[in-house]
């Protein structure tokens, strides 16, 4: 399902038609009290709107046209913003409906003491456990207790393939809604229904709980001191118009209807029409990104992270080590170093072993080869730290080839009255140091060489590393490896700084200390043991496949369980906020334009030499535009459709580079600062060519 | 107390020669030393970290008094005096002019208060045309020494901002943007008064110049003592061109941002500048920083407070005053020149300047009662924000700076600060002021006088 929202268009028809009809629903006042840049709006369009029917009253058609039209165009303003919030919230509600027809009731199998019952879902309580085989849909929110099971998670994270969730380990969470496809699991219920992570999502999606968030609030309070000071500026005219028009004898062109019309085109309207749909985008983009963020505060603080706590394993190496090179010992061919490894590997089912098999093929052009059925596997034990082969050789002699760690390797061939070569142990140290891992081949009693495991650091890593650096943001590595191998990879990958040897606490530590020289500290963890070090950090990224305490701790969820996802959830934070500035620089650079289309019409009359039309203030007129009504007319509907025309923008935000902040500060200010002084005189003007072309005015 | 220093009297013939030096004295080293003490709070609330309280306003005061303005008052009093400035306690003197008529001369201690009437942004003259008095400013090399004085401490104490807040880089950045509006309008005002009045041949104005220093030293000054907030005048501005009075109540209008009055500059422009860094700090996708604080909704509310509240003051009582008979009395010019008469005087007043277009009858009680208002909402309506502003700032974490972080060390940012001072200005201002200078301008232009 959200793979089929990430494919709507930002303009989808269902959408589109929803919005105009809730743009119509939020002209109740209440809901319009919310924004206090649009509540002055609607208020003067009230106001005009009696005017207008006092005229129609009275008869008096004298001004009649012009009023109409400055009235129509002031309920567009209104319900323009009202669309830009409608269709921005639509896209979320759209996902609600169907997260919510998902959410209907469930018969839960609840076992108690001993004995399996059949409960409705939403009479589960905390603690409950269920039972859930192939075909059920699980209940409620809780953790695997018993047993493993794949499950098919797509309800909620547009993921078709099914995914394996067990009991311990950090898979073991599991969501209401979501279906078992096979096998048998009992559950631990962990959330009371109606707070569960799908009645959350459904919340959170459909913006019902969304509060300001704290830049959104600063942002308000600045836009509201203009809104004031420009009501105060238009209102205290009045007093000096009376002064001009008795000095001068002229009338000036400020009635109530230009008035409130040089208000509305003062106010930031543009920004304040948008400020909540850029809000409520940025949640939804988030969501497109398969993030689901907790509140629109994480979203925020996203933008200003500058510290980055991220796991070596999956997100900065591949899942496992990998084995590289071969290094025989002195007197020994490399060729039968790669066979003797890839014999005592091919049996051996880890992630590790395979990498042996597919280095020899690589590498020494070694296919694989049936064993013949004699053949012994030995498997890795903790106790012998050796895995290897016995097979018969070509003359019928058993061969005995082993593999494992330096000092196991050196007992094995010890007890089997062979020597270490001295040799080999100086290169398993200088393989060590530099933070890999050396595997001693033996066959026999002899000793054949090392097989050289690494981590090997994902492809493009490094650049995103880089890419980082240049946001202004701190890379740092989390591994339970020793300090040696922890150096070396963090050099490799290009991350800032590492922690080595790596516990709960010390993560929890240096998220403390980090946050207390003032840094915004991000993590993404999965495990149990991540949760502490989540719930302390400004932006925890928790893994739908982690556990439900992380979950719980973390402020947003990551549905694809993709470690690199942090970063474009520091993007999206980036992009919110940088939206947000762009149009209140571009909403008040318009006033500029706005000024010299609307006092010189109102006052071009003022001051007029005893035969001419026009006083010295039409030297103001630097658009040239027709006539006063033509002019205050034309700033009044470019005011309304600028808003229409930024509704793509606030949706998808400010696209976002990796730059420093200087260069994004100049680019960002070119277009926005400078476009906004420009654009408006352009668009009044053509306005203006249009109004008198088709005889409005 | 103020800074504000409006003069309704002319001093020499209202008050004493004891009043002056004790009463009106005093107060011109208290005012400026009280600027300094709220601008060293504004700084040690930039610096601290999590920490309340913002240092002593008594210890400030005083070591402010005693380690500036004292002595480099008495260097400039003892300056003033080698040039001719009076300073006695001598009754006034009667003389004969060359005419056979007899003129009365003042005498008094005027040289003690001129000093520190400049370098205080106070301006508050001991006679009434100020500076223009050949008394208190006798030759061009006093009069340079009075122009020096007008800026010397306030943009001084810019750069010292800087290093109280460990960036002094930052300071110099906050001074050049200072520089550039001030020869902006030094600019302006110079080419208008040169240049263009058809009415009198394209000749330069020089009615209500102080004939000694013509015509360039008084748009100088005008220009200084309006951004900076002093007040003092060498010339009447009420004669000076449209657009150089356009200038000059343009400058106040900004509020105390262009070098402003001794330390209330300082704590003027840093208001201007945490909007600017709100503003467009957010176009670099961070919650806008200054200084290592971050900058949160309690913040912009009292900056914008401090910013808005001189121009709201400005525009009501001005408006008010062209309507009401008790305002429209004072006037002395009808048509616009009388908007602008009004519109400066409060302008003065709200920022606290204290320097008049000189044309307006200020000393009924109708003027002297809003003015005295202005004056104190606009000195302590800016005061009581930044003090607060401080306070919060003080309590903040200190958020290290990254290449993520908004540069307020650039010549991107002082051309950000300007546009921000101006477009603020501006919009706020802009309908009246074309009702006043600009119309005014135009007129002249035209060829028209009304």
């Amino acid at each position: 399902m959200t793979t089929q929202n990430k494919k709507t268009n930002l303009f989808d028809p269902q959408i589109v038609r929803r919005a105009i009809s809730d743009s119509f629903r939020k002209l109740d006042p209440r809901i319009q009290v919310k924004n206090p840049v649009m509540l002055v709006v609607f208020i003067c369009a009230i106001i005009l709107t009696i005017v207008v029917i006092v005229e129609i009253a009275g008869s008096q058609y004298s001004d009649f046209k012009f009023n109409i039209q400055i009235m129509l165009w002031l309920w567009f303003t209104v319900l323009f913003a009202n669309f830009a919030e409608a269709i921005a919230e639509g896209r979320g509600k759209a996902q609600a409906d169907t997260l919510r027809a998902m959410r209907k009731d469930t018969v839960a199998r609840r076992i108690r003491n001993g004995q399996e019952e059949k409960v409705s879902a939403s009479d589960l309580a905390i603690g409950d456990l269920v039972l859930c085989e192939a075909g059920d849909i699980i209940p409620g929110d809780g953790d695997v207790v018993e047993g493993i099971a794949s499950v098919d998670e797509s309800a909620i994270t547009g993921e078709s393939a099914p995914v394996i969730r067990e009991s311990g380990g950090d898979r073991s969470a599991v969501t209401g809604g979501t279906r078992v496809i096979s096998d048998r699991i009992t559950i631990g219920i962990t959330a009371t229904p109606g707070q569960s992570f799908l009645d959350r999502m459904i919340s959170m999606v459909e913006g019902a709980k969304r509060q300001q968030t704290p830049n959104e609030r600063a942002l308000s309070v600045l836009l509201l001191s203009l809104t004031a000071i420009f009501l105060l500026a238009v209102g205290t005219l009045k007093g000096f118009t009376t002064y001009s028009e008795n000095a001068s004898g002229n009338q000036s062109f400020a009635s109530l209807t230009v008035l409130i019309s040089l208000v509305v085109c003062l106010i930031p309207t543009t920004i304040g029409g948008l400020l909540s749909a850029i809000g409520i985008s940025g949640m939804d983009r988030m969501l497109r990104k398969n993030v689901l963020a907790m509140s629109g505060k994480a979203v925020e603080a996203a933008g200003d992270i500058d510290v980055m706590l991220l796991d070596k394993t999956g997100t900065i190496t591949l899942g496992n080590r990998m084995a590289t090179s071969l290094i025989p010992v002195w007197g020994t061919s490399i060729d039968r170093l790669a066979d003797a490894a890839q014999l005592a590997s091919l049996p051996d089912e880890t992630p590790e072993g395979r990498s042996i098999v597919v280095l020899a093929k690589d590498k020494y052009g070694l296919r694989g080869r049936d064993l013949p059925s004699q053949t012994r596997f030995i498997p890795f034990s903790a106790r012998t730290r050796i895995s290897g082969v016995d097979l018969p050789g070509r003359d019928g002699t058993m061969r005995t080839i082993r593999k494992g760690a330096i000092e196991s390797i050196w007992n094995h061939v010890r007890s089997n009255g062979g020597l270490f070569p001295l040799e080999l142990n100086v290169t398993a140290h200088d393989v060590a140091r530099s933070g890999a891992t050396p595997l001693a081949v033996a066959e026999g009693s002899e000793v054949l060489g090392l097989i050289v495991l690494k981590d090997v650091v994902k492809g493009g890593i490094r650049e995103r590393f880089a890419e980082l650096r240049r946001m202004g943001i701190k890379t740092i590595m989390i591994t339970g490896d020793n300090p040696l191998t922890a150096a070396s990879i963090a050099a490799e990958a290009g991350v800032d700084d590492f922690i080595a040897e790596a516990t709960p606490e010390t993560k929890l530590q240096r998220i403390r200390d980090e946050q207390s020289e003032g840094h915004l500290v991000a993590m993404i963890g999965d495990g149990t043991n991540d949760a502490p070090a989540l719930a302390q950090s400004d932006v925890g990224v928790a893994m739908n496949t982690g556990t439900q305490a992380a979950r719980e701790a973390g402020n947003m969820v990551d549905l694809d369980s993709n470690p690199t996802k942090l970063i474009e959830v520091v993007e999206t934070g980036k992009q919110l906020l940088m939206t947000r500035g762009a149009l209140t620089t571009f909403s008040i650079a318009n006033d500029v334009s706005k000024y010299f289309a609307i006092l010189p019409a109102m006052f071009s009359g003022l001051y007029a030499s005893a035969g001419g039309q026009l006083g010295p203030l039409a030297a103001l007129n630097v658009m040239g535009l027709h006539s006063p009504q033509s002019a205050v007319l034309s700033a009044v509907i470019f005011n309304a459709l600028i808003i229409v025309a930024l509704i793509p923008l606030a949706l998808k935000g400010v696209k976002y580079r990796p730059l420093g902040a200087s260069v994004i500060l100049s680019r960002n200010l070119a277009l926005f600062g400078l476009g906004g002084l420009i654009i408006p005189f352009v668009g009044i003007k053509l306005i203006d060519l249009l109004l008198v072309n088709f005889k409005l005015i | 107390m103020t800074n504000t220093n409006w003069q309704a009297y002319p001093g020499e013939t209202t008050l004493s020669d004891l009043t002056q030096p004790l009463g009106l004295n005093v107060q011109n080293f208290l005012s400026a030393a009280t600027g300094i003490a709220v601008m060293a709070a504004l700084a040690r609330g930039i610096t601290g970290r999590q920490s309340s309280g913002l240092g002593n306003f008594w210890v400030d005061l005083v070591c402010s008094i005693l380690y500036i303005l004292l002595p480099i008052s008495i260097i400039v009093a003892v300056i003033l005096v080698s040039q001719g400035v009076v300073q006695n306690f001598s009754h006034y003197i009667d003389a004969k002019t060359l005419e056979g008529g007899s003129q009365i001369l003042p005498m008094g201690p005027a040289a003690s208060q001129v000093a520190i009437k400049q370098l205080g942004t106070n301006g508050g003259g001991f006679f009434g045309v100020n500076s223009a008095h050949p008394f208190e400013n006798p030759t061009p090399f006093s009069n340079f020494i009075e122009y020096l004085s007008i800026l010397i401490i306030p943009s001084a104490l810019v750069y010292s901002f800087g290093i109280l807040v460990n960036r002094r880089l930052h300071g110099i950045m906050l001074l050049s943007a200072m520089f550039i509006i001030l020869f902006a309008g030094i600019g302006i005002s110079l080419w208008s008064e040169f240049h263009v009045n058809p009415a009198i041949g394209g000749l330069p104005f020089m009615e209500g110049k102080e004939v000694r220093f013509g015509i360039f030293p008084s748009a100088l000054w005008s220009v200084l003592t309006t951004a900076a907030s002093n007040g003092s005048v060498n010339a009447m501005h009420d004669s000076l061109s449209p657009l150089a009075g356009l200038v000059a109540i343009f400058n106040m209008m900004l509020g105390e941002v262009v070098f402003g009055g001794v330390g209330s500059g300082v704590y003027g422009i840093v208001l201007f500048a945490i909007l600017t860094v709100f503003i467009a700090g957010l176009m670099v996708g961070r919650t806008p920083e200054y200084l290592g604080k971050k900058i949160e909704t309690r913040d912009v509310f009292f900056a914008v407070i401090g910013v808005l509240l001189p121009c709201a003051v400005v525009l009501i009582l001005s408006s008010i005053s062209l309507v009401v008979p008790g305002g429209l009395a004072g006037l002395s010019n009808k048509g616009p020149h009388g908007l602008s008469q009004v519109l400066y005087a409060f302008t003065s007043a709200a920022n606290n300047n204290g320097s008049a277009f000189a044309g307006l009858n200020a000393s009924t009680p109708y003027f002297t009662i809003l003015t005295s208002i202005a004056m104190l909402l606009g000195r302590f309506g800016v005061i009581i924000p930044v003090l607060a502003l401080s306070d919060s700032l003080g309590r903040k974490k200190y958020t290290p700076p990254s290449t993520g972080t908004f540069p307020t060390e650039s010549s991107l940012f002082v051309i950000l600060l300007i546009s921000v001072i101006v477009i603020v200005g501006a919009l706020t201002f802009f309908p009246a002021l074309t009702l006043g200078p600009i119309i005014e301008h135009f007129l002249m232009i035209g060829g028209r006088t009304l």
